[in-house]
This record gives C-alpha cells, structure tokens and sequence, in this order.
C-alpha cells in the first residue's frame, strides 16, 4: 500500500472518519512496525477512536488520545503527546479528526508542522447518504470549511458513502457517480470506495477496499 | 426527504421536528444533544425558521412558552441537568395547556452526573417534573428511524391536546448511526383558536396565562385537566409486544434497553426459552393494558433500565403486584449486555411455579 508518513482523515460529522482510519491504521501495521493513531477529535465524546482502545493496543498500535476521551469528562483538550506526530518522523501516523469546521480547527495546531514536512495525504472522507452531503456542491461546502479551519489542503477522496449495516451493493454502485463528480469539481483523486464486510463478496471486481465496522453498545 | 439517508438520533429528531412544521427552535448545548442543536442551526436559516440559542436553558423553555402561546410549533431540545432547568417552564406551559416539543436525551445523574447514556429520568419526565398537578406525553423512541416517527407524533399529540410532549431518549440512541426515511403523512397542525395571534379588533382577545389567584377557579382548572388525562390514558398508550402471547419470562424495556433486551430474547429462544418483550412506547401514558394481560399467564417480568429502577415501578402497578418482578439495572451511564439479560432470562425460566 502507498502511504505517506502522516495520513489525515477529515471530513463531514458521521461520514465514518474514524471508522476508516481505524482500519488504516490496522493495515498499515502489516507492513509497518511503528504506528500511531491520534484522536484529536474535540468535538464529539461518542463514538472515537478511543473506543477502540484494547482492539488497537492488542494489534500493536498506540493510541494518542485526550486523557478524558471516554470518560465522564467533557473537554475539549489534546495531550501534550500529540506533538510526537509532527517531532518524531520515525513514526506512521494516522489523525482521526473531528466532525466539520469544528473538529478540524484543533488540526490547525499541527499544520504548519505537517505543512513544512509536506509527507502527508488528507482523506476527505465522503458519505453520499448523510443528509446533509447528498451532492457535490454540500461536499465542497464542508471541504473549504475543513480547509480554512485547519489550514491543510485535501489530497484524495475516501467514498464510504454507506447506509450502515444494511448497505446492499446497489447503494454502494448508486455512489459511483457522486464520488467521480466531486473528484472532478475538485481535482482530487478517489484514494478508495469502502464497503463493509457483508457486501465485499458481491463486488469484489469493482475497485472496493472492505473495511470493518465498530461495535454498538447494543450488539451481542 | 423521502429518500433512505444514514443519520445520528439526535439528527433525525432535527429533521422530523422540521418535517411536522416545527419552525422555532430554542436551545442550549448540552451533551449528549447537542446535535440537535447544530443540525437546526444549518437548516433552519434556509427554510425561513428560527434557531436561535438562548442564554440558559431556562431562556430557551420561556421562549418556546412565547411561541407556543402564538400558535406556532414549537421544540427545544437538552439533556438531563438542562432538563431540570426547564422544568419551571415546563410547569408554566402545562398550566397554560400549550402544545410544545421537549427533547431529553439522557445522561447519568443526579446532578451533573456524566455525560454517557441513562434512563434515570423516567421518574421526572413521566411524573411531570416540574411543580404541581400536571402530565405531559412521554413517548420513548429505541431507533433512529423511531427518533423521527415519535417525534412527528409528539407534534401531533400535544396540538391535539395541548399539553407539552417528550422525546425520552438517551446519549446511545441519540449518538447512534442508522438508515432513516421521512415519508411521513403530515397532518397540518390544528386551528388554535386560543393561540394569542392578534384579535385585529375582530374578536375578544386570547390571554394563555398559568396565574389562577381564585381557588375555586384554579380546582375547576385542575380537574377539567385531569379530564383530558383520562381520555389520553384510554386513547394514547402504545406498546410493541414481541413474542409475548406464550412467554414464561417476559422483558420489559423501553428505548436502549429494549434494544439490548430483544437480543435477549432471540438467543432465550434459540436456546428453548419461552422469553418474550414488552416494550413501552409512550412512558406517559404507560400502557397499563399490556401489562395487566400478562397476569396469569406470565411466570416472571424482568424490567431492564438504565438507571436504579424506576419504570419497574410502573410494572408493578399495572400488574398490581401479581407476577414477581426482577430487576436488571445499570445506572451511571453504563448499558446492561445482552448476554446479562440472558442470563436473568434463564435464572428466572428456572424459577420454578409461582406459588399462587
């Protein structure tokens, strides 16, 4: 897999940024020895990357999160430790970013660092199911309010333009052409389309990359 | 929005609030509902409504008082301790029979308590919760696609009988991700004539006041309320039963909990079980009927709440008392696991004859 050092994934609230950098993160591992994950999401204290905490150490990879993400806890803080990501290049890093304008301000604090660097890929990630990014112009609406706020260019599009876990392979197809026009309003390439493991059988042949889905409180 | 979208809880709740015609929101942020808030800021500016976050959730509860009293369909939205601030105005527009939309996703408590789910407010919100004699509707959605359907309910609900209605959600169902559609049969909201719109010196004009200074008035207020309680409590009750007909152990649940619950059951009855669900939809009116049904028939009734237990409460009364009744209760933000249910399922399926 082609990756730079430091790969940032941002985009719409519930677009599924942290889902797919979870996966990133587990993959990159395969190949290499030195991987962190950082959870600078400020915004939203459900659903994170620290939920994932024991699957991630488990597979070796070290999790940089608020020392209250989880918690009873809500601030909006980062730890020191954040700063590894941009001082120590002997590591593969992958950002989990909050939601909208909102969660990519804290980015702002790295991107002079990652800017000088310039070894990096943002991921935009895309959900044509999301009511409020049905189409290209609402994405690109999020896109430049992304950019201003963190001060990071895009570099590729993620489509995981999904309906949860009753995605049929139809809904994915029917995305298709959603992901291609704002690739070329934007000039972005589509870095991956993500289906979830159901569905990865049925369409093996069309260019997808299955990821797996976190867990919900209710499920056994 | 006729179309399948992925939404948050807390999102569809936004939308099927604008979907029922509800133009007027007043908040505050709070987690785990702060969602709300932020999706009504994007949209309401584009079809023409009001968002606007007031300065304190007790602001937030006298606005909807104002714009309720002009007719208008109105919502607000916060979380437990928020809760408590508008309980005040939640009094005011019970006394003053206005129809509104109040949205509670639950976090633990008491006090500031934390911020992860709970159903520790079930007291509060199906006893009124704030001071004096008075119900509101209390309607309890377990899905995302729910979120939306009870809420364009709610709006039906308190217009057709002025009185205040609740979303009782919680932090999980509020934060959790789910395919929804909107098509729902919008019903337009009912003639107001009592709605203070300006008399245009065509009509006497309409005063919506809580403030009765003469007793005997103020008694005649109360009862004609508790009239239309009544007709409520025989007309509104909605319950889902699941697998109950022949069940030995039955669950009774409501939003999250029935979740965790039905899995439960499904693997109870994988194994052999008899297990079924009771799942209240509306808190307030409890549905009463379903429950009474199960006497005689049901060998043990096991409430699961995410809070010390408190609709248990309700179960015993509907029962009265005549099928043992156990708990099985996370409280603090923590959420009971299936495979916990499941165990309380086979202990009480071994639980032998019931000795009357």
């Amino acid at each position: 897999m082609e990756h730079k050092r430091i790969s940032i994934f941002c985009g719409h609230y519930g677009s599924g940024k942290t889902n797919a950098a979870i996966c990133f993160a587990e993959e990159l591992k395969k190949t290499c020895e030195n991987v962190v994950i950082a959870d600078l999401d400020i915004v939203n204290p459900y659903y994170r990357t620290s939920d994932s905490k024991t699957e991630l150490e488990e597979k070796g990879i070290r999790l940089i999160c608020s020392p209250y993400a989880g918690s009873n806890v809500d601030l909006p803080a980062l730890p020191q430790e954040i700063y590894a990501i941009t001082d120590d290049q002997r590591i593969q890093a992958v950002l989990d970013v909050g939601g909208d304008e909102r969660g990519a301000l804290a980015l702002g604090r790295l991107a002079p660092a990652i800017l000088r660097e310039n070894n990096y890929d943002m991921f935009m990630v895309i959900n044509m199911y999301r009511p409020l990014t049905p189409d290209a112009d609402s994405v690109l609406e999020v896109k430049a309010e992304i950019e201003n706020a963190c001060g990071i260019p895009f570099t590729a599009i993620i489509n995981n333009s999904n309906l949860g876990p009753e995605t049929t392979p139809d809904d994915v197809r029917a995305s298709f052409a959603y992901a291609d026009r704002i690739s070329e309003k934007t000039g972005l390439p589509i870095a991956a389309t993500t289906v979830y493991p159901p569905i990865y059988e049925a369409m093996k042949g069309e260019g997808v990359t299955c990821i797996h889905l976190q867990k919900k409180p209710f499920d056994m | 929005m006729s179309e399948k979208v992925l939404m948050k809880g807390n999102e569809a709740i936004a939308e099927a609030a604008i979907t029922a015609g509800c133009r007027h929101y007043f908040g505050y942020p709070i987690t785990p509902q702060t969602e709300i808030a932020a999706y009504m800021a994007k949209r309401m500016p584009k079809i023409g409504g009001t968002f606007l976050q007031a300065e304190s959730e007790i602001a937030a509860i006298n606005m909807v008082y104002g714009a309720a009293s002009a007719g208008k369909r109105v919502m607000t939205s916060s979380s437990s301790p928020g809760i408590s601030l508008k309980s005040e105005g939640i009094s005011y527009l019970a006394g003053s029979d206005l129809p509104a939309v109040i949205v509670n996703a639950q976090r633990g408590g008491p006090g500031l308590g934390g911020i992860q789910p709970s159903q520790s407010d079930y007291f509060q919100a199906t006893r009124g919760g704030g001071h004096g004699d008075y119900h509101i509707l209390v309607l309890a959605p377990a899905s995302v696609q729910e979120m939306a359907a009870l809420t364009v309910k709610a709006f039906d609900l308190a217009d057709k009988w002025r009185m205040p209605a609740m979303i009782l959600a919680d932090g999980t169902i509020g934060q959790v991700m789910e395919p929804v559609t909107f098509d729902f049969d919008i019903a337009p909201a009912p003639e107001k004539p009592w709605a203070t719109t300006g008399t245009e010196l065509r009509r006497p004009h309409n005063i919506v006041n809580s403030l009765c200074l003469q007793p005997e008035e103020l008694e005649r207020q109360n009862f004609a309320r508790f009239d239309r309680y009544a007709q409520v409590e025989k007309e509104e009750p909605l319950c889902e039963e699941y697998l109950t007909e022949d069940a030995d152990v039955v669950v009774a649940a409501f939003g999250i909990a029935a979740r965790v619950s039905k899995n439960a059951v499904d693997e109870a009855r994988r194994q052999g079980i008899k297990a079924g669900l009771i799942r209240p939809i509306t808190l307030w009116p409890f549905p009463k009927a379903n429950f009474a049904k199960l006497v005689g028939k049901t060998k043990a009734i096991i409430t699961v709440e995410l809070s010390m237990g408190q609709m248990v409460e309700d179960v015993l009364l509907a029962t009265k008392c005549r099928i043992p009744v156990e708990k099985c209760n996370r409280a603090g933000g923590m959420i009971p696991s299936s495979e916990r249910v499941l165990r309380e399922i086979v202990e009480a399926s071994q639980g032998g004859e019931i000795p009357w």
